[in-house]
């Protein structure tokens, strides 16, 4: 059991080490403006390690975490919009009180399903429940049917597209393809000040590393060792009485969730949603941050969406023409040269060379390795079986 | 059909893929506490038979009761719980986890999302991997990822990963494949200790084996029974001979 005592004690080591990065070095080394960038990526780091525990330990790959970061940006910024289209700043519009894109659309009257998000508490609940229940939805009838791997990987695109043509489509609910903007204020609270943004940051971070806590405690827990052990020999799970299905559906309504804060972030972070961050192209971004940082590594993930979307920032602006060329290399390049991100380099690399505990626990397996032929293993047999009981 | 005192009931059991009867109007009673062998050429629907009645196939027609209950149509999970463990013909058990894990997660408790998410290892979680682990020989081998057992070694924890849920019916498909004689004599004496409180179905090709670990003997044929009986008798059965045992 001292490896496992041992690990987490390194894996709240990097936790550490991420949270004074995000807490304090980088606070002191960038301005308000860079800062806020930062914030940006972080919200993206959410969809990250929700990928880490839906791909990494589930063993199944969304194609369609745009959808869900999509849903919670889009519920936050429902309630930001109807916060700025009060009846006196929207006088001049034909019927006031109402956003500003439904008047250009000929809407008289506030939707239905609209009025809820004025109260920010149901907004809250929407950005990780309305994730959560269409995820609820669409796993349920797709691991109950046993579809997984590329199948599912398909129907996740599938979706991503509806929502984007549903989106853009319905200009007048939605706020179609321009999306929802001139988010002003949060209870009163203006987001665009400078102040309010590092604040947002510091909550995101916050959050962020807060969400990585619970997710390694879900990973530490029986349901972390099931995926694992279901990733291994689905089967084998199903006939040790589990229903696997449910378990799979646990951790994709898990990623949702999470995706669904990261949107809700980033809208109030960067003060507006659009069908451009929710689609095909995004969905498959989102796959590779994880990928970069490491499927198996939460923290990876969050250097992983850091690192690519700092570059996706530098190289769009110095190379535009070059940058999903880049991309896709990289994608490329991590699935062939390093399948386990950079937190595989780290733990291949960089780890064995620090701390001398580290050598010990990995010795181990090779002792029992060197070992292993079945004439050693026989001499070697525990009395349990040569008991004679019958 | 009525109830039985058998442990397990199955009657005109039938199956077929694309109008291949794989299991033909099968009957079979086991009871409670017995050791039953099933043989066979290939093809004879052996592995099919263990994977109807722990679910894993649809039958196409018949019944399977075990403990007076209908398991037919029942989810995979639910006929576990109900207490049928299911050993697979190739070692399967988590390569990348420690044998301790392997047995800890087959611990019959928390069996749900919010179960298991709660779920604690307990004192009498890890008394009973401990004791399981004794008796498949593993007791020094804990902490030692399971994928660098050895094959038997494997083949072992599979049994001791079935024995966490102290199922009351166990079925092992082929559990001594790959073996050495030293450690198929281990398996034969492991057989006979779990066989004393619950029924056992193996299915095996080595007659040797069979013989010493046998209460009695099934002997398939094209989706249908040929014999059964005592191996004595079976080994003297001119169609058991023609089709499988040879001159």
């Amino acid at each position: 059991m001292t490896p496992t005592t041992w690990f987490k004690r390194h894996g709240l080591a990097s936790w550490l080490l991420l949270a004074c990065l995000l807490l304090v070095v980088f606070p002191l080394l960038f301005d308000n403006f860079r800062l806020n960038l930062v914030g940006k990526y972080l919200s993206y780091g959410f969809v990250a390690i929700g990928l880490v525990m839906l791909w990494g330990y589930g063993g199944v790959l969304s194609l369609g975490q745009g959808v869900f970061f999509g849903l919670g940006g889009y519920c936050m910024a429902m309630f930001l919009k109807l916060e700025a289209s009060d009846p006196i700043t929207t006088k001049i519009q034909s019927t006031p009180g109402i956003p500003d894109f439904m008047d250009w659309n000929q809407l008289t009257a506030l939707p239905v399903w609209w009025v809820p998000f004025e109260h920010l508490s149901f907004t809250l609940l929407a950005v990780a429940l309305v994730p959560a229940i269409l995820a609820f939805v669409i796993g349920y009838a797709m691991f109950k049917r046993r579809v997984g791997g590329v199948y599912f990987a398909i129907i996740t695109q599938a979706v991503t597209l509806i929502l984007t043509v549903l989106i853009i489509g319905q200009q007048g609910y939605t706020g179609g393809v321009n999306g929802i903007t001139d988010l002003k204020t949060l209870n009163g609270w203006d987001i665009r000040t400078d102040s309010a943004k590092v604040i947002l940051y510091f909550v995101n971070a916050g959050l962020l590393l807060a969400a990585i806590l619970v997710c390694g405690w879900i990973q530490r827990s029986k349901l972390g060792t099931l995926l694992l052990a279901m990733r291994d020999k689905e089967d084998r799970v199903r006939f040790s009485g589990y229903d696997v299905s449910m378990f799979k559906v646990f951790v994709f309504c898990l990623s949702a969730m999470l995706a669904g804060i990261g949107g809700a972030l980033f809208t109030l972070q960067v003060g507006f949603m659009s069908p451009s961050l929710v689609g095909i192209v995004p969905s498959i971004e989102m796959v590779i941050f994880a990928a970069v940082g490491g499927r198996m590594s939460l923290i990876g993930a969050v250097y992983g969406a850091l690192l690519v979307n700092a570059g996706k920032t530098y190289f769009s602006e110095s190379f535009p023409e070059l940058w999903l060329f880049l991309m896709a290399a990289l994608f490329i390049g991590v699935v062939l040269a390093f399948p386990n991100g950079l937190a595989g380099l780290y733990e291949t690399y960089v780890k064995p060379r620090i701390g001398k505990r580290k050598p010990t626990a990995a010795a181990a397996p090779v002792d029992a390795l060197a070992q292993h032929p079945a004439a050693t293993t026989l001499d070697a047999l525990p009395p349990g079986l040569t008991r004679e009981e019958c | 059909m009525s109830n039985t005192d058998f442990v397990l009931a199955i009657e005109d059991l039938s199956v077929s893929f694309d109008g291949f009867k794989a299991i033909d109007a099968l009957t079979l009673y086991l009871d409670r506490g017995e050791l039953r062998v099933i043989i066979g050429p290939n093809g004879a629907g052996k592995t099919t038979l263990l994977d109807l009645i722990c679910g894993k196939t649809r039958a196409t027609g018949g019944s399977i009761k075990f403990k007076n209950e209908e398991m037919l149509g029942q989810a995979e999970h639910k006929i576990v719980r109900a207490g049928i463990g299911r050993k697979f013909q190739t070692p399967s058990i988590y390569e990348n986890l420690p044998v301790f894990k392997n047995l800890e997660v087959s611990f019959p408790r928390g069996r749900g999302v919010f179960g298991a998410l709660a779920f604690k290892c307990t004192d009498d979680v890890s008394s009973r991997v401990q004791e399981v682990a004794t008796e498949i020989g593993l007791a020094a081998k804990l902490d030692m990822e399971a994928g660098l057992l050895s094959h038997g070694e494997k083949q072992w924890l599979e049994i001791g990963m079935l024995l966490m849920q102290d199922p009351e019916l166990l079925m092992l498909d082929e559990p001594i494949a790959g073996m050495s004689a030293r450690e198929r004599d281990l398996t034969a004496e492991l057989l006979k200790r779990i066989c004393q409180n619950r029924s056992v179905i193996v299915i095996e090709h080595d007659m040797e084996f069979v013989k010493r670990i046998a209460h009695k003997v099934t002997v398939m044929h094209q989706g249908k029974i040929l014999a059964e009986g005592s191996m004595e008798q079976v080994q003297k059965d001119e169609r058991v001979i023609d089709v499988y045992l040879g001159h």
